[in-house]
């Protein structure tokens, strides 16, 4: 203590003002306000809450009460197959379409800035005028909007979102129609940077066109595919606004995704907010999901260096 | 549109000069083009189309016969109807108000936060910049109940709810926007601020006439990716601004759907889409490169 003493005191307050210590401070002060209140202060107080019983007036310990009730909850497995089933299909949509279509895009030689605009053009819809929008497109009748493509088929009308069977498809498909045009943009930008020089030598080796895509383009995106692979498995396992405009979890528990169950324990229970459960389930969620990010955080740091 | 494409333009892709003079892949390439221009005008301007012509005619037309080319009459006073008795004029201008608000916080936070990361350095810094890319590490659905009882019982003062600060607020605590500008600060070049300080800049100045000014690039950006979230989100909003009268459209929508005639909604969707498109079709370039460069931080 005795020797750092004198160091200290060159260190006062009048060195530190001199120093631009106030404004360093008033630069912080924002962004430690801001990021306490409405980031790190709700992170801590989830973990906390999900060992409370919660009401907005008081709180008791309960242990791990609120854990065992949800894993009790005979909806949280449905949840979490129904959650699996939409991430499973809007990989299968979702995943190799905007792949292809960049792929395509990018071997067009006029035009692009046209072709990326009208991919890119569902993405700026905001989502609740793309889902209502689609939820009249969907009519069961066979004058709704895609009855009638369908009729022009010979196909016979669907019942779409109104059947357990085809809701949750209609809802990927939805889904996977709104987010392409992100995905395409990155995948475009991403072959942009595969060197030429690597399709030129496997040229010389006498390749093929698919042989090129096979050995040369599909390997330089391997990084990129990834990335978005995780990112895609993250945004879908917290899909909500789908479910919840279009069919409101139904019909019956077809739609109910784990982040609806969520929102149902928080804020629609008729005997008040269960708002301990609601962070029980959103703390197991999360935990899920961190070790993702932080697969995809290393990834991502080890590729950029 | 050619220099827009120059830049765009690799070296070479996948096919060679060779390639494209055969027969068998120009003709496959002409399939190929279109097919891409055919299926991305139905998927990309097709719905927004459909929904601008549904905003003008009669809800008979838009239920028995939606895909009809000539409408049996245009209906303009669906457009006067949403926009009057539905009131969407006043959560329109409300739209306007809470994009504008998350606009600035966002603004304010991630530059001054950036600055002081990336430039001011104090000694708490790393420590910092740590505790803010952490939660990059949490996913935002972990938040949403403590957040809410967080604005519904804040530790000083009264209660948040419908008040607009509850969105703008929340909003600015953006780790990835924090990163995205320390990121660019961190190249611009240290010599122009030490420049400045030996000419008896201080701190303040630095930040607002070298460092703002050589950031419009990322200030671009950044209003864009800030912009557009507060635009395109639903839940947040409606759980923490329940009064009506203070709600954005897109929160208002699903609500007065059951209550509104169809072709009137329509009439609402359409104009809740116009916003949107319109910054996209003014700012495209912008939009176009941070959605690259949204894949290129986070890839």
């Amino acid at each position: 203590v005795v020797t750092i003493a004198p160091q200290r005191r060159r260190r006062g307050p009048r060195s530190w003002v001199r120093g631009g210590g106030v404004a360093n401070l008033a630069f912080a002060l924002p962004l430690i306000l801001v990021f306490g209140v409405f980031s790190w202060n709700p992170i801590i107080r989830s973990f906390v809450m999900s060992f409370q019983k919660t009401n907005l007036i008081t709180s008791s310990w309960v242990g791990v009460d609120n854990f065992v009730h949800v894993l009790n909850d005979p909806l949280l497995g449905t949840a979490v197959l129904n959650t699996l089933y939409f991430a499973g299909l809007a990989l299968l949509f979702g995943f190799p379409l905007p792949l292809l279509l960049a792929v395509l895009m990018s071997e067009v030689q006029r035009g692009k800035g046209v072709y990326s605009a009208l991919a890119y053009l569902p993405v700026v819809i905001p989502p609740v005028v793309g889902v209502l929008l689609w939820k009249f497109f969907y009519d069961a009748s066979p004058t709704g909007v895609f009855n009638t493509i369908l009729g022009w088929a010979g196909i016979p009308p669907q019942p779409w979102i109104q059947n357990a069977a085809t809701a949750m498809p209609s809802l990927v498909l939805e889904a996977t129609w709104a987010a392409a045009g992100g995905s395409i943009i990155i995948y475009v930008a991403a072959l942009l940077g595969v060197p030429g020089e690597l399709y030129d030598a496997a040229e010389v080796d006498g390749a093929s066109i698919w042989r090129k895509i096979w050995h040369v383009t599909l390997p330089q995106l391997r990084g990129v595919l990834f990335v978005m692979l995780i990112l895609q498995v993250i945004a879908t396992a917290q899909v909500f606004l789908e479910p919840f405009l279009f069919t409101g979890g139904g019909p019956g528990t077809a739609t109910i995704t784990v982040l609806l169950l969520i929102y149902r324990y928080a804020f629609q229970n008729s005997l008040g907010g269960d708002y301990g459960e609601a962070t029980a389930l959103s703390v197991m969620l999360a935990v899920v999901l961190a070790v993702l990010s932080v697969i995809y955080f290393k990834l991502t740091e080890r590729w950029s260096q | 549109v050619s220099a827009r494409d120059d830049e765009l333009q690799p070296d070479r892709g996948i096919l060679s000069g060779f390639d494209r003079r055969k027969p068998s892949v120009r003709v496959s390439m002409t399939v190929i083009h279109a097919v891409l221009i055919v299926g991305l005008v139905i998927a990309g301007l097709g719905p927004l189309l459909w929904l601008a012509k549904a905003a003008v005619t009669p809800t008979q037309d838009s239920i028995s016969s939606p895909l009809l080319l000539w409408p049996n009459g245009i209906d303009w006073a669906n457009l006067g109807a949403a926009w009057v008795e539905v009131e969407v004029a006043k959560y329109f201008v409300n739209t306007l108000v809470i994009a504008a608000g998350c606009w600035l916080s966002s603004l304010f936070i991630a530059t001054t936060g950036g600055y002081l990361l990336s430039v001011l350095r104090p000694r708490y810094a790393p420590i910092l910049n740590g505790a803010v890319l952490a939660t990059l590490f949490i996913p935002s659905v972990v938040l949403l109940v403590p957040l809410y009882l967080t604005i519904v019982r804040p530790v000083v003062g009264t209660s948040l709810l419908n008040n607009y600060l509850a969105v703008w607020l929340p909003a600015a605590a953006n780790a990835f926007n924090i990163l995205l500008v320390k990121r660019f600060f961190d190249n611009l070049p240290r010599e122009v601020f030490e420049a400045a300080r030996t000419d008896g800049a201080g701190p303040f100045r630095v930040f607002w006439s070298i460092v703002l000014p050589m950031s419009r690039p990322i200030l671009g950006v950044l209003s864009v990716f800030a912009i557009i979230a507060s635009l395109k989100d639903y839940l947040w909003p409606s759980l923490v601004l329940p009064d009506p009268a203070v709600q954005p459209l897109g929160v208002r929508l699903p609500a007065i759907q059951s209550q509104t005639e169809l072709d009137v909604f329509l009439a609402a969707l359409a104009i809740a889409t116009i916003v949107p498109v319109v910054l996209f079709l003014l700012f495209q370039r912008v939009f176009l490169r941070s959605a690259g460069l949204g894949g290129a931080v986070k890839g």
